[in-house]
């Protein structure tokens, strides 16, 4: 179980839920954690998000987008308040996560940064910023979750949508992505189905090799497996 | 992972969708509807048929290849019915044709000994199986859904296919069958995921 401590809403349809998680075994950067509703009729529905904390925080920082149709958003998103109990399972991963010493290229679209949030958040409580690249694209800045803090790390932000600074509205390209490889680095890819299979296009055409290409996508249904 | 503390109450305010729930779904999952959400660890490979072949090795007497050509000689078998990943998706009335696993294996003859099987896909991607869960009509390898080819993001060109266990054992691009005396953990049992995955049993993770 898990006290809701703090709930933000730093952008449109969307919520960050902090919470005190019980008996809490701390996670790795890019792990996620499985929430479980349960109705008064005993009916329950669980979904996963991706912790966006470092785990040197002493609580465990969720980032939830709101679905329209989403049974377990819209109740995290519209109905929960501080002091509220949630039943939380976690954490859960050990694929696509990073090991907090070896070089990394972060790639995400939309939400998908919130695990590259963990990583970035770790690297800078271990002084090691140095070993990250992020690259992270949106429709818009208002709509990219933890701008500010993407930004002030150097992420390339990629806007669909609207100009960024000098770069023009437009996809994330393979030519954006080459200065930001290095010899020995893993690529952690994040986002929609869309997204990740464009990315890793892009990855595979900037010379990556498929092997050095770590996936999560998601969909409606979350982001487990 | 630990597992949660004791059992929960209701979670204050959650209601829930509509409980007119179909018996064809397993607790805790919900009808995707005509979606089919993508997820997959490793970028998409793309495979020529003509390079694809499936090998069923290991704990057999006679270790096996098949070629695309050879695999489509052999008996055509189908599955219509429901599909449930660990995720909380569920798609019912789905429609997959390829070969029945029981052919395979009559083929290749696993020994006595044999007690599981380890699916490999191209990517590497592996998924761990108890034997008596892929024979008896149950597993298939497939390439075609809904009458066309399998797409390439839902593991075409061809698949494993076990629709009673949770999705991910349903290895995508899958080249490799190999019968083992004991049991190994895959790629997502490794990391967490349960060895059997039985959706009406709710085998999420490890410890379930």
């Amino acid at each position: 179980m898990a006290t809701v401590a703090g709930v933000r809403r730093p952008i449109q349809r969307s919520v960050e839920l902090r919470l005190d998680v019980h008996d809490r075994v701390d996670h790795l950067p890019g792990q996620h954690y499985v929430v479980r509703l349960t109705a008064e009729d005993g009916y329950t529905a669980q979904r996963s998000y991706s912790v966006a904390s470092a785990p040197g925080d002493p609580l465990v920082e969720l980032f939830v987008e709101r679905l329209d149709d989403g049974e377990v958003s819209t109740y995290l998103a519209d109905v929960v308040e501080p002091g509220d109990e949630l039943e939380v399972r976690g954490p859960i991963g050990g694929w696509f996560v990073w090991d907090g010493a070896s070089p990394a290229l972060l790639v995400a679209g939309g939400s998908g940064v919130v695990p590259f949030v963990s990583m970035l958040r770790h690297a800078r409580t271990t002084g090691r910023e140095d070993l990250l690249r992020i690259a992270v694209s949106a429709r818009t800045l208002a709509a990219l979750p933890y701008a500010d803090e993407l930004a002030a790390a150097g992420a390339l932000i990629a806007l669909t949508g609207e100009q960024h600074g000098i770069r023009p509205a437009g996809r994330l390209a393979a030519h954006e992505l080459i200065p930001l490889e290095e010899p020995g680095q893993t690529a952690y890819v994040c986002g929609s189905a869309s997204f990740a299979e464009a990315a890793t296009q892009l990855l595979e055409s900037a010379g990556l090799p498929p092997s050095a290409i770590r996936v999560e996508r998601f969909g409606p249904s979350g982001a487990a497996a | 992972m630990r597992q949660s503390d004791g059992m929960p109450g209701p979670t204050r305010g959650f209601l829930g969708r509509r409980r007119d729930r179909d018996a064809r779904l397993p607790p805790g999952q919900y009808d995707a509807g005509t979606d089919w959400p993508v997820l997959t660890a490793e970028p998409t490979p793309r495979i020529a048929p003509e390079t694809w072949s499936i090998t069923v090795d290991g704990a057999v007497e006679t270790p096996s290849t098949w070629s695309w050509d050879e695999a489509h000689a052999l008996p055509r078998s189908e599955y219509r019915g429901d599909i449930h990943c660990v995720t909380t998706w569920s798609k019912f009335g789905t429609w997959f044709a390829g070969v029945s696993l029981d052919t395979l294996l009559e083929a290749a003859r696993p020994t006595a000994e044999a007690r599981f099987v380890m699916a490999t896909a191209k990517t590497g991607y592996t998924t761990n199986l108890p034997l008596e869960h892929i024979t008896g009509g149950k597993a298939w390898i497939v390439w075609e859904y809904d009458g066309k080819p399998l797409p390439v993001e839902h593991g075409g060109p061809v698949r494993l296919l076990v629709p009673h266990l949770y999705f991910w054992k349903s290895a995508k691009w899958v080249t490799r069958l190999t019968l083992l005396q004991r049991d190994q953990p895959g790629f997502w049992e490794q990391n967490g995921y349960h060895d059997l995955g039985d959706p009406w049993r709710q085998q999420r993770y490890q410890g379930d």
